[in-house]
């Protein structure tokens, strides 16, 4: 299984970054071996509106079935929901961090967007 | 023959010219109020709202039975406000701009419109004056299809004066877009040279024929009047600084009305552009 991490960064190192839509890369990491690729956001960052939702459509179709990010807005939350692709909050430091957090069963999988707009 | 007085940025004086322009014309005339995140030509104008209607456009429904997530929608949706990720499709509709598109491509026929409302379209008769006014709703960012709906009501057989929004983007073309002649408002400063010149390429990019009028005459200094000389553009018409002018305005006063030594200015103005007797 994949799962997404919105980052700055370029390695499982890196700091989770607290807002979802407004990542400039996302870390896609492979539990089964273990592997990732970055995916740049950076063109949807420019978009004065709808930068969440872009941001969730590319998550989608990176193939991720699973979220960690900071927080997440509400349009976001319904394209990624629709999508089947389950969202965890984690203020874990790292990306390694919350993959060893979500190995472990310690993400709590949200329920809801949990802040409203230019997220 | 209609006329568009536009300005590159607000408080410059384009509503005083519009509805003065308007009331000097003195002959039937409409007066289109496209500033529509802050009408405020009926201000000056005397009168109430004759009539009032909601303005909507029409955003996409899904009917989850048809739809077989085949994204076609998403991908053509500029806005990203109809999405589908292999999905059934989600709206967004606070986004959509009400284009139509996304109905049309849909293979499924699983798109229908419905209408939102996005503000108000009022009309006054004031006078020789027919003002509409649209009036945006607190929170949407649509002014453009709003402008639209103002501008679908306006009366061919009549000329026309229209009170552009301020600034240079996509609600300005909406407005100025069709006018046979735009009237770009500055003030003599350098934030008034600043905003001019981005209007001015703004226009020249439209292809639409301008001239500017000069606001506070006399206040500033001449570097509006050197601009406009090297890029050989005409300047039509200058109001003075006269704190009386201030003073109508802030009195919702017509400076035709209150300040008559204008008269002769404003009616001259507005029979040249919006054609004279029998014009
Ligand atoms: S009507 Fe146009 S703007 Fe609205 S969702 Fe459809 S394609 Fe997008
Ligand atoms: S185009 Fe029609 S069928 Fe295809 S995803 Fe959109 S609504 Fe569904």
């Amino acid at each position: 299984m994949k799962i997404a991490f919105a980052t700055s960064g370029n390695n499982v190192s890196a700091p989770l970054e607290s807002r979802f839509g407004r990542a400039s890369k996302f870390l896609i990491y492979d539990l089964e071996n273990q592997s990732f690729e970055i995916i740049d956001n950076q063109q949807n960052l420019a978009a004065a509106q709808g930068a969440g939702i872009q941001a969730a459509e590319t998550v989608v179709r990176s193939g991720a079935k699973a979220l960690v990010s900071g927080h997440c807005g509400p349009k976001a939350f319904r394209v990624l929901a629709a999508a089947g692709v389950k969202i965890y909050a984690s203020d874990a430091a790292t990306i390694a961090d919350a993959v060893a957090k979500y190995k472990a069963g310690e993400l709590k999988e949200s329920s809801g967007a949990d802040v409203q707009g230019h997220w | 023959m209609t006329l568009a007085i536009a300005s590159g940025k607000g408080g410059t004086g384009k509503t005083t010219l519009a509805v003065n322009l308007a009331r000097a014309y003195a002959r039937p005339l409409q007066l289109l109020d496209c500033d529509v995140e802050e009408p405020n030509a009926h201000l000056f104008l005397p009168g109430t709202e004759a009539a009032s209607e909601v303005a909507t456009i029409p955003v996409p429904e899904v009917d989850e039975s048809r739809c077989d997530g085949c994204g076609e929608c998403s991908r053509f949706c500029a806005y990203h406000a109809i999405v589908s990720t292999g999905t059934k499709a989600l709206v967004f509709a606070e986004m959509c701009h009400g284009c139509g598109g996304c109905p049309r491509v849909c293979p499924r026929q699983a798109i229908r419109e419905v209408p939102r409302r996005i503000g108000m379209v009022e009309r006054r008769q004031a006078g020789d004056i027919a003002l509409v006014t649209g009036r945006l709703d607190v929170g949407s960012v649509l002014a453009p299809p709003l402008i639209r709906e103002v501008k679908r009501r306006l009366d061919p057989s009549l000329p026309a004066v229209i009170d552009a929004p301020p600034g240079t983007s996509c609600p300005v073309v909406t407005a100025v877009r069709g006018a046979d002649f735009v009237l770009l408002v500055t003030e003599p400063t350098p934030f008034g040279l600043h905003d001019l010149q981005l209007a001015v390429d703004t226009l020249r990019e439209l292809a639409q024929p301008f001239a500017v009028v000069l606001n506070r005459a006399g206040a500033g200094d001449d570097r509006v009047h050197r601009y406009c000389r090297e890029a050989g553009i005409a300047i039509m018409m200058e109001i003075a600084d006269d704190r009386r002018i201030a003073e109508a305005y802030s009195r919702g006063r017509l400076v035709f009305d209150a300040v008559p030594e204008y008269r002769a200015l404003f009616s001259g103005l507005a029979d040249t552009l919006l054609g004279g007797q029998g014009g």
